[in-house]
Formats: structure tokens, C-alpha cells, sequence
């Protein structure tokens, strides 16, 4: 492999991504790392809701436009990772209705279109919605899938020149003098270590940009923000359903793929648990009693697990104490900053603005490169929403439907390229999510699978109430059967892969979720002989 | 222990996939993709969008045993058959009508029984059914009596009323149009328990091939006609409401709750099996039979229909057939028969159909029995087609036993 790029990235989440397609489609050579798998940090760890900025508009009128600008823009270039579900807010009778006319005011102002819609018309168009709603405003929210944004993100940057290394961790930041000049990595596979040049290093490395920082002899302050999401076992909602008054815990309620979310928690952690986030009973409590509050048959709904993510909250570079945080954009050219050349840092922003953020970093490194192309990315479309999607289920015709649909909700018009051709391609890896064999083997010949959970990224693999029950077995043998390990490591892999679900589900443990973990433990350990003990 | 159905039904499945190694029909026909995926699985799917629908839907014969395998109470059957009357785009045609009213080609033929059942049974009349109606050539059709049972109760409606105690007969299509003698069975029965028989005031068809045929509004309508019946029977004058049908008995009690949203819970309890009422009347202490002596020994083959199976009442069947001193009874490992009413009748069927029922053909061939005895009329008709042996309802067996 060629060891020198005219760009370095550090950072497989959407941000990343979104730096590299910019560079690879404006003609500059860039190289991509990641320490894990890519959307595996904040990218991957939140609501996956495209914010329409609504929520924003009264608080921070800068980012509620930058919200609703990229809202449209998303709609255009990533069809297929999108659902317009539009979004709902709100009010309860134990809320402020007089907030209402402020945040209609402040969303027009930010150019969000915000109909006030009649109580019972909002209950017409969400039956989810608490019955008591005394107010209701129509905005344009809708729901993104990040793992799928980010993967197409990563499959036209390639298609376009860029490399990609996942499972690279970056060990230090070479310097020649007051110049960044390229990395040391690890691969964290093969544990062999290379060096890759470069002439611009770009941190965006979202709370771990913290350390990367440091390694380059920087300093960023970081705030390291908890937030904790329940997963609920099936559509509840259709619409996007917030709380109309000032942003607080829990007041969003998210239907994702099969799947309604609810979020988020906010508290402050120490850096040393970025790495290793759980989710508290306190947590739960707070999610499920506010989130009871916008859809009440939440009570009886299964919750298949939760999660926490890790927002990488930047203090402002002239407030010390570190108290004014900013959720803006935050571009740092170090060379101008800390007279650090080469290195750059792109952090803040939210995942609604990954690709304004790599639009503003691509700009800077151009200008630092001395190369003038203009930024497309808000007008080429992502491989998956090139073509209409109900063209390429006519080409699928003859695959079942549930499989067909699935496959065309994931993958766009990429869905072509899944075989389902014989009835061995056909036939399902994931019963709950509808992931054909076929499926499966093209995410592993394709898009840089490595293990189960990566797997899991790009399919759904794992991903439906069974969490793994039926479908893991069968994953790890077919990626053993394409020759991605042997059968010892299929078993490791097997069994992080379960703990890893496991962990998701340990803190919702109750009611079928339990029954059917217990099942599954049932299946591995007395069936299949997995034992939780690594083996020699 | 799962008692409760909670109101996302579906999400109480833990994927242990029992109801597909039970389900007849996928054992036999790859193009179903088996209750599991039909059912719990495929209903979270359609939650996100209606084209997740899959019209391979259709395949599901309804026997339900997938919900008597269920170890964790999901109304599976019920998740399927719920799924076709939301998003179904199939609008039923000629065939669907013409096999799912079975009331008003009930009343049409049995006027003029005897040319119908020729007809019906000539080679080039199924050879246009075929290729018109797409209903399969090789099918035997059920005959029609000449007069039906209503007009025959009606003579002696008087002298039942007379005796003492007495019970309402819901006699559905089948008895009435098809198998007198099924209904005048079971006044002879009855009355040898010194009870009368009654009709409903007014009884329409069950429903049940309208619901499967896609036709619920008029499912719903005759369903709330019998319902008020019912009402009237059970909770006015008190009288028990008994049929000898299963799968009747079955969409009586829980088709109409599930499918058609037909509130019935105050009466369901009060409507059931002829051959549990009068077994648990036997074991009450309260009445019992008088045999013939001279009866010839019969061997008999129980057979459990899939309605039964689900009602969990073939019990009372097995058990009162024991008690028939001239009957030596084999009971037949509980399966499907494959007819599963109007569904092998459609073309499209008619392999898996008999695919399904080809091993319990065997095996009754098999037992050596001189007679075939089962609960359910379609399942009659099925046997009686598919194999040598004759098909008798438990109480024409036990009515011919009796003195």
C-alpha cells in the first residue's frame, strides 16, 4: 500500500466519512482511519433523528439553520438512509402553552416550515400520541439511519480514490518540527504497525479527538456528555414525536427502521468511561416515565434494549472554564491556533451537520493545499439514492416481499447488488429483519466486514427482537464459509457478539426481553456448547 | 406461565419457531414463508410499512395449530388472518363468492338437489370450473340433500318443544344443506337424553369461508345476526347453544372476538360442542345412553380436525365414541387433512392440499378401520375423496348405536 496521502483522516464516523467523500470527490488523495468499525462513537449512539432544527429554533437560531438547510439537503443526496416521517411537538397540559407561538415565531424565523395543527388532527395523524395533548405543531422532521449515511459516505469516497482502514489505531502523530507529517498506527487485527504520510492530519475523531489532540501536543477542551436511549421492539410511532417547550430530558420519541426510540439522558462523564458506557436504572426510570409522557402505550411495549453515546461537547476557545459549550461547527487550524502546522481539527456539530462539516474542513484544506474545486456534496447524490427505489423492486420482483422490501429500505438502490438469485441466497440469515443469505454475503465481500457486529452494521444482522438468537449462528458460519476465520475464532467471535447484546439488554432485562435472552442463552450454551470463557 | 395476551400480542414471541415445524402447510409448500414469519415476525414489519405485506399470505389455511404449538400465547393464526382483511390487495372474484356462500348456494341447490350433484360431478362441467373458476378439476364436491334440514325441523318443531328440557342447535350450512341426517342424528341423541332441540330464531352461516374468501363485511353482518340469537338463547330463555360442527363451533366462539371485532365474551361460554355437552352431561350423572344389543361391531378411526385441536374439546368425541360398546376405536395421530374448507377447493391448492393430507390418508388406509369419524364436515369430504373409507360424524355413529 502507498504510504503517502495528501490527506490523513482521523475518525470512521459520519464526520469522518463526510471529510473523506469531500476530499475524494474533489480529486484529493485521502486516506481514512478508524480504530474500530466505522459509526461506532457518537455517530452510532444516537437518535438517528433528522432534525428538522425545530428543536433548536428558539435557543440557538444559527444551528436550527443549519439544521433545516441540511435537513433539505439529506432528503435530496440520501434518499435511501432517510424516512419523511415529519415530526410532531407537542404539548401537554402540565407544559406552557404559550411557548408554542414563541417556537412557531422562532422556527419560521429560521425558515422551518411549523403548522399549528389541531389536537385532534395530531391524534388522527399519530394515534401514539398522549390523548391529553392540548397542542401540537407539524414540523419537518424525519429519521436517518446513521450506519447506512455513514457507509455510503464511505462507499463513494472509495469509489472516488480514498482508502479506508478500519480497525487502524492511530498510536502517535509523526512531527517534523512545527509539522504534522503523518501517523503511526496499529492494526489492531494483525498487530503490526506501519507509518502513512501526509500533508494535512485531520482530527475527527469526535470525544476521542480529545487524545488525538494531545498526541499532536494540543490541547482541546472537551466535555465528555452522556446520553442514554431506549430501544423499543417495534414501530410505535410513524411520526417523530417531541415536547413543545424548552429541550430536556427524554422528549423525543423516534421511529427508526422497525424500530421507536427514546432519548436521550444528559449527564457528565469522566474521560476514562468514554470507552465503556452502560446505562443505569436511574436512566431507564427517567426514559420510560417521560417517554410515557409523549406515547403512553410505551408502558406495554417490549423494550429490546439500551444504549449510551458520548457527545463530544467542545468549550469555547475563550472561555477557559470550559461552562460556554458550544453545539456549533468547530473548525481549529491549528496552524493558526497553536502554530501547528499540517494538523486540523474538525469536532461540535451534530450529526445533522456532518456534511456541512466536511464541506468546511475540505475548504480549508484546499485553501492549505492550494487546490481550487468546489464542494459538490450537497448536490451528488449517495450510491444507495441514485435510483428510484421502486424501479429497483420491480428488477427484484421475484424476490418475497418482506426480503425485498427490507433489503430496498437498507440499501437503496444498492439493492441490486445483493444476490437472490437461488433459493440458498434467498433463504433468511436474520428472521427478524429479513437479511437473506445473499444479504449477508454481500455486506462481507463488499463493506469491509470483519466480525459479527460489523455485520450487524450494515445488514441489521442481530438487530431484531431476537437479538441474535437465530441469526448469529448462522452469520458466523457463513463468514467462516467466505473464509473470514476459522472455526475457534468464529466461536470467539460468536461469543463477543452475544455479550455484546447482552449488554444492551442487561439493563431493560424484564418481561419477554428476559424470557427470550434466556432462550437464547439456552440455545448457545446447551445447544451449541459457547461458553463464556475465552479459550485457550 | 404466560397467561395474559397483552396488546402487542406479536412482540410476546421468543422466535423459538415451534409453529413452523407445526405448520402443515410449509412442510409442504416452499412459496409460504410459515407462520412465524407470516405472523409475529411479519406483523412488525408492516408496522414500518403496508408493503411489507406479502400477498404468500394467502397460503395459511388457518387451522391454527401454529397457536397450539405457541408456547408463549401469540395468536398467531389470528396475526395472519388479521393481516389479509387490512392489506390484502387480492379482491375476491367469482370463485371466492361462489365457494364462500355457502348459504345462498346452500338454499339455490338443495331446490334442485339431484341435477346439481350430477352436474357437478361431469367431467366437462369441471373442466369449465376449472379453467373458469379456478376451482381444481380433481375435486369430488360435497352433494346436496334434496330439502334441508330447517324444512324438515319444521314438521317437528311441536313435539320437541314438548319435552322437558331443551337445547338450541346451531345446525350451520353443512347439516343443513348437505347432511340432514347429521341434524336429525343428533335430535334423535338428544331426545334419548329426554331433551328437545331447538332452533335459533334466526341462524346465517357461521362465516367462516366468508372471512377466509375476503369477504368481512358480510362476515360481520351475519355474525352480529347470530350473535343476537345467541344472546337471546343463552342469556333469555337460558338454553345452552350446542352444534355439531367444530369449525362452526370454533368461529362461534373465537373468530367472531378476533377477526370481526364482534364483542360475543358473555355468550361464548355458553356455546359449544354437541359431543362435550353431552359427554359432561353423562359424567354429571344426570342422563345416560341405552345401546343396542344387537349392533354390529364397527372399527373406527377418530380423526382430529384442526378446529378441534385448537378448541382442545376432541376429548368429548374420543371419549363418547369409547362408550359405544359395538365400536373398536383407533384414534389417529392429531394432523391436518389438508382441505381446510374452501382452501382445497381453489386450484392453486390443490397439491399442497393433498400433499398435506397424503400421510394421514396412508395411515388410515393403514388402520384397517371400516369407518372414518371426525368432527368436522370439510375434512369428511377430504378423506371420503382421498381415500376408500366412509366419513361419519361421532354422533351418526352413536345414534346408530342407540336403542
Amino acid at each position: 500500500m502507498n504510504k503517502q496521502f495528501d490527506v490523513i483522516i482521523i475518525g470512521g464516523g459520519a464526520t469522518g466519512a463526510g471529510v473523506a467523500r469531500d476530499c475524494a470527490l474533489r480529486g484529493i488523495k485521502a486516506l481514512l482511519l478508524e480504530r474500530l468499525d466505522i459509526a461506532t462513537g457518537a455517530t452510532g449512539r444516537n437518535h438517528g433523528l433528522l432534525h428538522s432544527g425545530a428543536r433548536y429554533a428558539v435557543t440557538d437560531r444559527e444551528s436550527a439553520e443549519e439544521c433545516i438547510r441540511e435537513n433539505m439537503t439529506l432528503r435530496r443526496i440520501a434518499s435511501h438512509c432517510v424516512e419523511e416521517t415529519d415530526g410532531l411537538f407537542i404539548t401537554l397540559p402540565e407544559d406552557d402553552l404559550g411557548f408554542q407561538s414563541k417556537f412557531v415565531d422562532a422556527c419560521r424565523a429560521a425558515g422551518i416550515r411549523a403548522d399549528v395543527i389541531d389536537p385532534k388532527e395530531a391524534l388522527r395523524l399519530e394515534p401514539s400520541a398522549n390523548p391529553q395533548l392540548i397542542g401540537a405543531v407539524r414540523v419537518p422532521d424525519g429519521s436517518i439511519d446513521p450506519f447506512r449515511l455513514t457507509a455510503a459516505n464511505i462507499i463513494d469516497a472509495k469509489a472516488h480514490g480514498a482508502e479506508v482502514l478500519t480497525y487502524h489505531e492511530v498510536l502517535e502523530l509523526l512531527r517534523e518540527q512545527d509539522r504534522i507529517v503523518g501517523v503511526r498506527v496499529i492494526d489492531r487485527k494483525s498487530g503490526e504497525k506501519a507509518e502513512y504520510y501526509a500533508q494535512i492530519v485531520v482530527n475527527a475523531g469526535g470525544i476521542w479527538g480529545h487524545d488525538i489532540a494531545k498526541k499532536a501536543g494540543v490541547t482541546i477542551n472537551m466535555l465528555p456528555a452522556k446520553g442514554s436511549l431506549l430501544i423499543f421492539g417495534h414501530r410505535v410511532n410513524n411520526i417523530v414525536l417531541n415536547r413543545c417547550r424548552k429541550p430536556a430530558d427524554a422528549d423525543i420519541l423516534v421511529p427508526g427502521d422497525t424500530i421507536s426510540l427514546i432519548g436521550t439522558t444528559s449527564s457528565k462523564v469522566p474521560f476514562e468511561e468514554v470507552d465503556n458506557m452502560y446505562v443505569t436504572a436511574d436512566e431507564v426510570d427517567l426514559l420510560l416515565r417521560e417517554g410515557m409522557k409523549l406515547a403512553p402505550s410505551l408502558e406495554h411495549t417490549r423494550i429490546l434494549r439500551a444504549y449510551a453515546g458520548v457527545r463530544p461537547l467542545v468549550a469555547s476557545d475563550d472561555d477557559p472554564s470550559g461552562r460556554s459549550v458550544s453545539r456549533g461547527i468547530v473548525v481549529l487550524d491549528h496552524a493558526k491556533r497553536d502554530g501547528l502546522e499540517g494538523f486540523i481539527t474538525i469536532t461540535g456539530g451534530k450529526l445533522m451537520t456532518y456534511r456541512l462539516m466536511g464541506e468546511w474542513t475540505t475548504d480549508l484544506i484546499c485553501k492549505k493545499l492550494n487546490i481550487n474545486a468546489a464542494c459538490v456534496t450537497a448536490t451528488e447524490k449517495l450510491p444507495g439514492s441514485r435510483d428510484d427505489e421502486r424501479k429497483v423492486g420491480r428488477k427484484l420482483h421475484a424476490v418475497p416481499a418482506m426480503q425485498r422490501e427490507s433489503s430496498i429500505y437498507r440499501h437503496g438502490d444498492m439493492a441490486e447488488r445483493v444476490a437472490a438469485e437461488t433459493s440458498a441466497e434467498r433463504s433468511l440469515v436474520c428472521e427478524c429483519e429479513e437479511v437473506s443469505a445473499g444479504e449477508v454475503g454481500y455486506a462481507i465481500n463488499a463493506l469491509d466486514v470483519h466480525n459479527l457486529v460489523d455485520l450487524r452494521r450494515r445488514t441489521r444482522v442481530g438487530m431484531g427482537t431476537c437479538q441474535g438468537e437465530l441469526c448469529a449462528c448462522r452469520a458466523a458460519g457463513i463468514m467462516a464459509r467466505k473464509g473470514k476465520y476459522c472455526t475457534r475464532r468464529a466461536k470467539a467471535d460468536l461469543t463477543d457478539f452475544l455479550n455484546e447484546r447482552w449488554k444492551g439488554m442487561s439493563p431493560v432485562a424484564w418481561g419477554d426481553t428476559l424470557r427470550e435472552s434466556e432462550f437464547t442463552k439456552w440455545i448457545y450454551e446447551g445447544v451449541c456448547g459457547l461458553t463464556n470463557k475465552k479459550e485457550e | 406461565m404466560m397467561t395474559e395476551y397483552s396488546e402487542n400480542n406479536f412482540e410476546q414471541c421468543i422466535k423459538c419457531t415451534v409453529c413452523t415445524v407445526y405448520c402443515p402447510v410449509a412442510a409442504v409448500n416452499p412459496l409460504y414463508p410459515g407462520p412465524k414469519q407470516s405472523g409475529p415476525d411479519g406483523a412488525r414489519l408492516r408496522l414500518k410499512h403496508p408493503a411489507f405485506y406479502d400477498e404468500a399470505l394467502k397460503y395459511c389455511l388457518n387451522c391454527k395449530r401454529c397457536e397450539v404449538a405457541c408456547p408463549s400465547n401469540v395468536r398467531i393464526g389470528d396475526i395472519i388472518q388479521a393481516a389479509r382483511i387490512k392489506y390484502s390487495k387480492k379482491k375476491p372474484g367469482l370463485r371466492e363468492f361462489t365457494l364462500a356462500n355457502t348459504d345462498l348456494v346452500g338454499s339455490i341447490s338443495t331446490k334442485v338437489a339431484p341435477v346439481v350433484n350430477a352436474t357437478v360431478g361431469l367431467k366437462p362441467v369441471k373442466a369449465v370450473m376449472d379453467a373458469v373458476l379456478k376451482i381444481d378439476h380433481r375435486r369430488t364436491f360435497p352433494k346436496y340433500s334434496q330439502g334441508t334440514f330447517e324444512g324438515w325441523f319444521r314438521k317437528h318443531a311441536a313435539e320437541q318443544a314438548a319435552l322437558p328440557k331443551q337445547v338450541a342447535f346451531f345446525h350451520g350450512c353443512y347439516v343443513n344443506y348437505n347432511n340432514p341426517a347429521l341434524g336429525k342424528d343428533l335430535v334423535k341423541v338428544m331426545n334419548a337424553l329426554g331433551i328437545g332441540v331447538q332452533l335459533l330464531e334466526k341462524e346465517k352461516c357461521c362465516g367462516v369461508a366468508l372471512i377466509s374468501n375476503g369477504f368481512i363485511g358480510q362476515a360481520k353482518r351475519q355474525a352480529k345476526v347470530n350473535i343476537a340469537s345467541i344472546r337471546k338463547a343463552v342469556k333469555e330463555q337460558n338454553l345452552p347453544v350446542i352444534a355439531t360442527s367444530s369449525t362452526c363451533t370454533f368461529t362461534l366462539r373465537d373468530e367472531y372476538a378476533h377477526l370481526l371485532d364482534i364483542d360475543n365474551a358473555d355468550v361464548r361460554d355458553g356455546i359449544e360442542l354437541a359431543t362435550r355437552y353431552i359427554y359432561r352431561l353423562l359424567q354429571s350423572g344426570e342422563a345416560q345412553f341405552r345401546f343396542r344389543k344387537d349392533a354390529p361391531k364397527v372399527r373406527v378411526a377418530y380423526h382430529t380436525a384442526c378446529h378441534m385441536e385448537k378448541l382442545g374439546w376432541a376429548y368429548y368425541s374420543i371419549e363418547l365414541l369409547k362408550m359405544i360398546p359395538s365400536v373398536e376405536l383407533t384414534v389417529l395421530d392429531s394432523q391436518c387433512c389438508g382441505i381446510a374448507g374452501t382452501y382445497g377447493f381453489k386450484k392453486e391448492n390443490y397439491a399442497t392440499s393433498q400433499a398435506i393430507g397424503e400421510s394421514l390418508f396412508r395411515k388410515i388406509e393403514e388402520s384397517g378401520c371400516d369407518l372414518v369419524s371426525t368432527d368436522c364436515e370439510t375434512c369428511k369430504w377430504q378423506i371420503e375423496m382421498s381415500t376408500t373409507k366412509r366419513v361419519e360424524h361421532p354422533l351418526s355413529i352413536l345414534a346408530a348405536a342407540l336403542e
